[in-house]
């Protein structure tokens, strides 16, 4: 008998094996099943819940997938002998209620039982998120859910470049960007996505051409137009989220009022010199509602209390550090995880160094988001922001 | 009287010659937003509208609360707390005032 034979028999003994439809039952109790395979082997089926946390890194995911020690836990291989294996690792770790399933995935497929056939990474896909994938709150199904997400940025812009150069980097799979403005040599100085031979071309183009190049797996859409009432819904369709990096009023409210309407969250930054803004409006968030831009800001400032652009101006990285902030807020909602900034504007002072909280709540009787609120319709933006004061 | 201090907003900074935060006397959030004014000429317009009430593109903090969720204007005051100025900023690009979307 080879000492492999030796120790498997002894394992066999001391560990306890169940056959496949055990295993399913127990899954069912409440058990954890793990299939130790490798990657290649559980892109051809796995069982349907199973944890697939491939023998290489068992020790190191284990405790993030499987908390509690006292949990029953299932281990799974291909024929039963990696498994025992694995399942001695576990009870070493302390993990108290461990069995290994005897004839593994080929005899659970055999017999007829439950698996499917998982998304996965590819190769390539695996080495670009690797840093993710690490991550037990990205993962690779956090990873894959980025992969199927769809996020919109109005404008690509100050806020706009760097939330879009990093959600690209991220995968999130698609990108729509709407801007109808070209690039001038001044947007240079922060507008990162565009570059000194892009002056002259339409930003989307631009912008386009960026992400594409960072990373090919991104979709990126483009829209060279400028938002109205009448486009608004055809082009914020199908998305899961918007990024705000508008730079103008009455953009502001029309894309609030059909994130409302629409029930997108909406992650709002502006910036004027040295401070910024940032927050994320979705009065649907399922834990907290929280308010609308029209609860924060129920009318805009009249033009004569707002500078204009060449009096204002803006330190060139202070859009990077804002749009990056709404880059987090938009993957933190997308992968479900973290205290999205729903309900707390979170404002930057550059000069002083300084973050500060700020708790925004809703407005019951808000007439877009209020409590018996229904959608009142889009208005004249331009009008009403021209009118205000 | 109770002091407290006032954090202006970039915007607001030109009428009180570039300072950040100014100190002010006021039990309520009035008293302190009428002594900011006295010492600031043509600041107080730009934070509440004729009636006195704060303007609709301004929200005034008390900590980290909105004062319309505390008693408005009537906030009671301690001394140390900081009332910050927060109001509506549209920028993100480089554009002016109403130009186009993006």
């Amino acid at each position: 008998m080879s000492a492999k034979e030796k120790r498997l028999a002894e394992l066999k003994a001391s560990i306890g094996e169940v056959a496949p439809r055990e295993a399913l039952a127990l899954q069912a109790q409440g058990a954890a099943l793990i299939d130790v395979r490798e990657a290649d082997e559980i892109a051809a089926g796995s069982p349907v819940g199973a944890l697939r946390l491939g023998r290489g890194f068992l020790e190191l995911r284990v405790e993030d997938a499987v908390p509690d020690f006292d949990r029953p836990v299932v281990t799974m291989c291909a024929g039963g002998v990696r498994s025992l294996f694995a399942a001695e690792t576990l009870q070493r770790l302390g993990y108290r209620r461990v069995k290994s399933i005897a004839g593994g995935f080929g005899r659970w497929k055999a017999e007829g039982l439950p698996f499917e056939v998982p998304a996965q990474l590819d190769q390539a896909a695996r080495a670009r998120y690797s840093r993710h994938l690490l991550m037990p709150e990205v993962g690779e199904a956090g990873q894959l859910r980025l992969l199927d997400a769809r996020v919109l940025l109005v404008g690509a812009g100050g806020l706009g470049s760097p939330a879009a150069f990093y959600l690209a980097a991220a995968g999130v799979g698609t990108l729509g960007l709407v801007d109808d403005d070209v690039v001038d040599r001044s947007n240079l100085q922060r507008q990162i996505l565009h570059t000194d031979d892009s002056v002259g071309t339409p930003k989307v183009t631009s912008a386009q051409r960026t992400l594409q190049a960072l990373n090919p797996d991104v979709t990126i859409n483009t829209f060279e137009t400028r938002l109205d009432s009448d486009n608004i819904e055809d082009i914020l369709q199908g998305y899961d989220l918007v990024v705000d990096g508008s730079d103008n009023f009455p953009t502001r409210y029309l894309v609030n009022d059909a994130c409302v309407k629409l029930g997108l969250p909406c992650v709002h930054g502006s910036v004027y010199r040295f401070e910024g803004q940032v927050t994320v409006f979705w009065p649907g968030c399922p834990e907290r509602r929280g308010p609308c831009y029209r609860c924060l800001f129920p009318e805009p400032p009249p033009a004569e209390f707002a500078p204009s652009c060449a009096e204002a101006g803006v330190l060139g990285v202070l859009p990077g550090v804002v749009g990056l902030l709404e880059a987090v807020e938009a993957l933190k909602i997308l992968l479900g995880i973290g205290d999205p900034l729903v309900g707390r504007l979170l404002a930057y002072d550059a000069l002083a160094a300084r973050f500060t909280d700020y708790r925004v709540e809703r407005d019951p009787h808000c007439a877009w988001c209020g409590d018996d609120a229904s959608f009142p319709g889009y208005i004249d933006y331009e009008h009403f922001c021209a009118s205000a004061g | 009287m109770t002091m407290v201090t006032i954090r202006i907003p970039t915007p607001l900074r030109g009428y009180t010659g570039g300072r950040d935060e100014v100190e002010a006397a006021g039990d309520t959030v009035a008293e302190a937003l009428a002594a900011l004014g006295a010492a600031h000429e043509g600041l107080l317009e730009r934070v509440l509208g004729p009636e006195g009430e704060p303007r609709q593109f301004v929200n005034l903090f008390v900590g980290e609360r909105n004062v319309r969720q505390l008693d408005g204007l009537g906030t009671r005051l301690q001394t140390g707390d900081v009332i910050a100025i927060v109001p509506a900023v549209a920028g993100g690009n480089d554009e002016c005032e109403g130009k186009a979307a993006g």
